[in-house]
C-alpha cells in the first residue's frame, strides 16, 4: 500500500474524529458520534497496521487483543458511579503510552536528522514525553483519590509554589542539557530525569487539588492527555496524530474552563491547589447552633413531597456514593403518575467529573428531558414547592451569594432556599469538600433527613404508596 | 422512661397532648408511651388508634399518673369538682410535667407543684428565639385560633366573605378589620382573605407591615412618629399616651366602615389592652361581628365576656377562649409535634432519658420548676425573635477590581504570540511549519465543535475523546516493526495499554450513551 492510501486514510479518520466530537453535542447524535469514532479508529489502525507494519504482527496482534479484552471487560464490569475513576485511569494509560513511543522514537538512531531539524525534534520528544509523564502520575494520583484508596483532601507541602517553580525550571535546565547532549548522541540520563521530574510533578499537582475541584483535574487530564498525543504527532511527523491531539486537548480545556467558570474560579488558582483549606474555617465561623436545625423522618418528607405541585430535586456526590440514583427514579416516576411535575437541577459541578449525576440519572432512566442545568432552572425556584437535596452541599450554598469572603463567594449556586420548602438528604452535619459551613442547613424552610441518602430515599418511597 | 398522657379534665377541652402518628416517633426516643382510654375521643383518635401505634392503653388517671415518669399534658394540672379528679394530687415526687402552665398568673399552683417536689416545663414559658420555633405551641395554637376566629366570624355574619355579582344582584366583600398581627393575626387575615374578604390589619409593630402586605392584605399605618412597639421576645410592648390616641381614632374611623374586627392584641403579663370601646361598637353596623382572641386576660372589646358569644348593640361578640379546642384535632397535632420536639432537644442520646440541660437556653426557659424548686422567671432571653438590626453590608468594591482592559493588554498576547511564530517560522524547517498549522487549525477545530456540547453529555465526551486520544498506538505501530528489540518492547506494551484505552473508551462510552433516552 502507498504512502498517498495511507495518507487518505488518516484524513478520512480525521473527518470521521470531528464528526464524533460534532455528533456528542446532542444527545439524539451522541450515538452516531461514537460510532464515527469507531470507524475513524478502524481506518487509522487497519491502514497503518496494512500499509506501514512489515515485521512483528504476533507483538502487534498479542497486544491489541490483551489490551482490546482487559478494556472489554473494563467497560462491562464498572459500574456508573465509578466513571470518573474509569476516565482517570484511562487518561493515565494514554500518558503512559506517550512516554513509552517517546522512548521508543528516542532509541530509534535510524533517523538522521542534523541541525535545526535535530534540535526541533529533540524539543518535541522531550515535550511528548514530559506532558506523557505528567498525565500518567497526575491521572493515578487522580484515580487513587477518585477510588478512596487515598484521602480526597488537598496535600499542600508548605512551600508548595516554589517547589513547583523549582520542578519548572529543573526540567527547562534539563531539556537544554538533553538537547545538547543528543546532538553528540548522548542525552538519556537527562531525559530520565526529566521524567521523573515530570512524574513528581504530577503527582504533586493532583494531590494538592481538592475534591470538590475534581471535575477541573479531570477535564484537565483529558487535555493533557491530548497534548501528549499531538506532541508525539510532531515527534513522528504525522499530522494525524497532531490533529486528534489538539483535538482531544482543545476539548478537555474547553471543558475545564466551563468547569472552572461553575465554581467562579481561576483555572491556574486550581491548578496551584489549596483552595478552600487556609482561609475556610477562619472566615466563615459558625452560621448557627446545631439546635436550629430541623430534622424529619422518611414519611413526612413523603407527605410534603405529595402535598407539592412543583418538585426539583438537585442531586451531589452523596447519590452516588449511596448509588441512590434508582430509588430517586422511582420517586420520581411515582411523583410524577401523580402528576406531581419533577424536575431535576444539576449544578456543572456536581459529582466528581463534569456531566456525573447526567450519566448517573440516564443510567437510573431518567428521562432526560428533564433534567435540566443550573442556568436552566435557577430562577423557577421562588415558584418551586419542595427541592429535594440529596447528597450535595457546597453547590446549594448561600454563603457564596450572602457571605462576601467566603471562599466559595461568587461561585454560581442552586438557589433552592427561594423555594418553599427544602428538605436535604445528609449522612451529618459535615462541611462540603470546600470546608465551609452552609447556612442552608439553618433556614428555617429547610428541613434536613439524615441518614444514608439510600436508605433514607427507600423510606420515602415506600411512605408515597 | 415512661410518658404517660391524661384525658384532658378540664370542661369543654377536646384536644390531647398526643396522636397515635406521634407517639409512634416519641417511642423511637426510647420512650415507653401510655395513654388514658378515652384521652384521644375528642380530637378523634380513637384508643385502637394508638393501639395500632403500639401506645399502652391505660384504664384511668390514677394507673396512668402512678405508672408514669413523665406527664404531657394540654391545660395546667387542676382540681376538677366534676369529675372528681384533682390532678395535682395525682402527681407524685420526682414526676415531670410537660404542659401549659402560665406561670405568671399562676402563682398558687406554682406553690403547690413545687411543694410536690417534681420538675415542670411549661410550653408557654420556651423563650421565642428563632432555635425553639418547632417547639413554639403558642404560636401552634395562635395560628389555629387565628384560623377558627374567622370560621366563627362567618357564623355570626349574615352575608358573604366574597364579592359577587349574580343575577339577583351585586354583593359587596365582607371588610374585616383585624388587630395584632402576630401568629394568630396573620392567620386570621390569610384565612379571611382566602375567604374573599378584605382585609386590612393594624399593629404597633412597624416590622410586621411587610409580613401583612406579603399576605395582601393592607396595613394601616398610623400618622405618628415612628414609634416601635416591638418588646422583648417578639412581642409587642405598651404604647405612649398619645400613641394609644392616635391609635383609638384610627379605630373609631376603621369601625364604622369594617363588617367584622378580629383584635388579637396581647402583652405578656397583663390585661389585654381596650382597643375596642363601647362607642365604637354602637358605631358598627348591624350585624357586624367581633372576634375577641384576647378574652381570656380581659378582651380588647370592653363588652367582650369571656366563653361566650353576645350581643350588643346589634353587634356579636364572640369571646371564645377556647378556639384551638375547637379545632381539636388540628391542634393535637400541632401542640403533640412541638411537644415531641421539645422531647428530642430533652433526650439528645435518643435512650429514652430526659435530661434537663439548664445551660441550655431553650431548656432553661421552659423549666419552671426543677425537682422542686421555682426558676421561674428565667433570665432575660438573649435574642429577640427578630434578628437584631444589621450594620450595613461592607460594600465591596467591585469596580476597582474590575481592570480595564486597555486596547494593549488585549493586543498584547496576540504580539508576543506573532513575534514568536515569527522566531519560529525564521529557522524551523518548513516541514514544521506545516505541521504547526495543521495543529493550529485542528485547535480552533476542536474548540468550535466542542463548545456546543450539552453539559449532559459532558462524561460521554471526555470517555471518546480518551479513546480518540489512544490514536497514539499509531506512534507505538509505526515503532513496532523496528528490529531493536527493546524498541519493539517497548511499542509493544504502548500497543497493549492504548488498545485498553481504545476498546474500553469506545465501549463504555456506547454503554452510557445507550442509557440516554427521553
Amino acid at each position: 500500500m502507498s504512502q498517498g492510501i495511507v495518507t487518505v486514510a488518516y484524513i478520512g479518520a480525521m473527518v470521521m474524529f470531528i464528526l464524533a466530537l460534532g455528533g456528542l453535542s446532542q444527545p439524539e447524535t451522541s450515538r452516531r458520534g461514537n460510532f464515527y469514532g469507531i470507524l475513524g479508529m478502524l481506518m487509522a489502525l487497519m491502514a497503518t497496521v496494512i500499509g506501514i507494519v512489515s515485521d512483528n504482527y504476533f507483538v502487534l496482534f498479542f497486544g491489541v487483543i490483551i489490551g482490546g479484552g482487559i478494556g472489554l471487560v473494563l467497560a462491562k464490569k464498572v459500574e456508573m458511579t465509578q466513571m470518573p475513576e474509569l476516565v482517570a485511569i484511562l487518561h493515565s494509560l494514554v500518558g503512559l503510552a506517550a512516554v513509552l513511543v517517546g522512548f521508543a522514537n528516542f532509541l530509534d538512531h535510524n533517523i538522521a536528522l542534523v541541525g535545526v531539524d535535530k534540535t526541533i525534534h529533540d524539543i518535541e520528544t522531550y515535550l511528548g514525553i514530559l506532558i506523557g509523564a505528567l498525565t500518567f502520575s497526575g491521572s493515578v494520583v487522580a484515580f487513587l483519590k477518585l477510588s478512596a484508596r487515598i484521602g480526597g483532601k488537598p496535600m499542600l507541602l508548605p512551600a508548595r509554589h516554589w517547589l513547583n517553580l523549582a520542578l519548572l525550571v529543573g526540567s527547562i535546565l534539563l531539556g537544554a542539557m538533553f538537547v545538547n547532549q543528543s546532538a553528540a548522541g548522548g542525552g538519556t540520563l537527562a531525559l530520565i530525569a526529566m521524567t521523573i521530574i515530570a512524574l513528581v510533578f504530577g503527582v504533586h499537582m493532583v494531590m494538592a487539588i481538592g475534591g470538590a475541584d475534581m471535575p477541573v483535574v479531570i477535564s484537565m487530564l483529558n487535555s493533557y492527555s491530548g497534548w501528549a498525543a499531538a506532541a508525539t504527532g510532531f515527534m513522528l511527523n504525522n499530522d494525524l496524530l497532531i490533529v486528534v491531539g489538539a483535538l482531544v486537548g482543545s476539548s478537555g480545556a474547553i471543558l475545564s474552563y466551563i468547569m472552572c467558570r461553575a465554581m467562579n474560579r481561576k483555572f491556574f488558582s486550581v491548578i496551584a491547589g489549596g483552595f478552600g483549606t487556609s482561609s475556610g474555617q477562619t472566615s466563615s465561623g459558625p452560621v448557627g447552633e446545631a439546635g436550629d436545625i430541623i430534622a424529619v423522618e422518611g414519611a413526612e418528607v413523603a407527605e410534603i413531597l405529595l402535598d407539592a405541585k412543583e418538585v426539583m430535586i438537585i442531586p451531589g456526590y452523596g447519590m452516588a456514593v449511596a448509588q441512590a440514583q434508582h430509588t430517586v427514579h422511582e420517586i420520581t416516576r411515582k411523583l410524577r403518575d401523580k402528576k406531581i411535575n419533577v424536575r431535576f437541577g444539576i449544578h456543572p459541578v456536581a459529582g466528581r467529573m463534569p456531566g456525573h449525576m447526567n450519566v448517573l440519572l440516564a443510567e437510573a432512566k431518567v428521562p432526560y428531558d428533564i433534567v435540566f442545568e443550573l442556568d436552566e432552572v435557577n430562577d423557577d425556584f421562588p415558584n418551586v414547592d419542595v427541592s429535594l437535596v440529596i447528597g450535595a452541599n457546597d453547590i446549594v450554598n448561600p454563603a457564596a451569594q450572602e457571605v462576601p469572603d467566603s471562599p466559595i463567594a461568587g461561585m454560581p449556586v442552586l438557589e433552592c432556599w427561594k423555594g418553599k420548602t427544602t428538605i436535604v438528604l445528609k449522612r451529618s452535619m459535615a462541611t462540603g469538600y470546600a470546608g465551609v459551613e452552609n447556612p442552608l442547613f439553618y433556614k428555617d424552610n429547610t428541613r434536613m433527613l439524615f441518614g444514608d441518602a439510600r436508605d433514607s430515599l427507600d423510606t420515602v418511597l415506600k411512605s408515597l404508596d | 422512661m415512661r410518658i404517660g398522657i391524661p384525658k384532658e379534665t378540664h370542661e369543654g377541652e377536646r384536644r390531647v397532648a398526643t396522636t397515635p402518628e406521634v407517639a409512634s416517633l416519641i417511642q423511637k426516643l426510647g420512650f415507653e408511651v401510655a395513654v388514658e382510654s378515652g384521652a384521644g375521643t375528642e380530637a378523634k383518635f380513637t384508643d385502637d388508634a394508638y393501639r395500632q401505634a403500639e401506645v399502652k392503653i391505660v384504664e384511668n388517671a390514677k394507673t396512668l399518673y402512678d405508672e408514669s415518669d413523665i406527664i404531657l399534658k394540654v391545660r395546667p394540672p387542676a382540681d376538677n369538682k366534676e369529675t372528681g379528679i384533682n390532678e395535682i394530687d395525682l402527681l407524685r415526687e420526682g414526676q415531670t410535667l410537660i404542659s401549659f402552665i402560665h406561670p405568671g398568673q399562676n402563682e398558687p399552683l406554682m406553690q403547690v407543684l413545687a411543694e410536690k417536689k417534681i420538675s415542670v416545663l411549661a410550653m408557654d414559658s420556651i423563650p421565642r428565639i428563632s432555635r425553639s420555633q418547632k417547639l413554639d405551641a403558642l404560636s401552634s395554637m395562635a395560628n389555629i385560633g387565628g384560623y377558627r376566629a374567622v370560621v366563627e366570624a362567618a357564623q355570626h355574619f349574615g352575608r358573604f366573605f366574597t364579592g359577587q355579582i349574580t343575577a339577583a344582584g351585586k354583593i359587596p366583600p365582607a371588610k374585616v378589620l383585624v388587630i395584632g398581627a402576630g401568629v394568630a393575626g396573620l392567620s386570621a387575615i390569610g384565612a379571611a382573605k382566602s375567604m374573599g374578604a378584605i382585609v386590612r390589619a393594624f399593629d404597633t409593630r412597624p416590622e410586621v407591615k411587610e409580613q401583612v402586605e406579603s399576605m395582601n392584605a393592607e396595613f394601616l399605618m398610623l400618622d405618628f412618629d415612628d414609634e416601635d412597639g416591638s418588646g422583648e421576645g417578639g412581642y409587642a410592648k405598651v404604647m405612649s399616651d398619645e400613641f394609644i390616641k392616635a391609635e383609638m381614632e384610627l379605630f373609631a374611623r376603621q369601625a364604622e366602615e369594617v363588617d367584622i374586627i378580629i383584635t388579637t392584641a396581647l402583652i405578656p403579663g397583663r390585661p389585654a389592652p381596650e382597643l375596642i370601646t363601647p362607642d365604637m361598637v354602637e358605631a358598627m353596623k348591624e350585624g357586624s361581628v367581633i372576634v375577641d382572641l384576647a378574652a381570656e386576660m380581659g378582651g380588647n372589646c370592653k363588652l367582650t365576656e369571656a366563653n361566650k358569644v353576645v350581643v350588643k348593640h346589634g353587634v356579636t361578640i364572640i369571646g371564645y377562649t377556647d378556639l384551638p379546642s375547637r379545632l381539636a384535632t388540628q391542634a393535637s397535632q400541632l401542640y403533640a409535634t412541638n411537644l415531641r420536639h421539645l422531647l428530642t432537644e430533652l433526650t439528645p442520646e435518643k435512650d429514652g432519658v430526659i435530661l434537663l440541660n439548664m445551660e441550655d437556653e431553650v431548656i432553661r426557659g421552659a423549666t419552671i420548676i426543677k425537682d422542686g424548686e421555682i426558676t421561674w422567671p428565667p433570665p432575660a432571653p438573649k435574642l429577640s425573635a427578630t434578628p437584631p438590626k444589621q450594620e450595613p453590608a461592607p460594600v465591596i468594591e467591585k469596580a476597582s477590581k474590575e481592570k480595564k482592559t486597555g486596547p494593549l493588554s488585549l493586543l498584547l498576547p496576540f504580539i508576543i504570540g506573532g513575534v514568536a511564530l515569527l522566531g519560529l517560522g525564521s529557522v524551523a524547517p518548513p516541514e514544521f511549519m506545516s505541521h504547526l498549522t495543521v495543529f493550529v487549525l485542528s485547535c480552533f477545530i476542536g474548540y468550535m465543535v466542542v463548545w456546543n456540547v450539552t453539559p449532559s453529555l459532558h462524561t460521554p465526551l471526555m470517555s471518546v475523546t480518551n479513546a480518540i486520544s489512544s490514536i497514539i498506538i499509531i506512534g507505538a505501530l509505526l515503532q513496532i516493526s523496528s528490529e531493536n528489540n527493546l524498541i519493539m518492547f517497548l511499542a509493544g506494551i504502548a500497543t497493549l495499554i492504548t488498545s485498553i484505552n481504545i476498546f474500553g473508551g469506545f465501549a463504555v462510552t456506547h454503554r452510557m450513551l445507550a442509557m440516554f433516552r427521553k
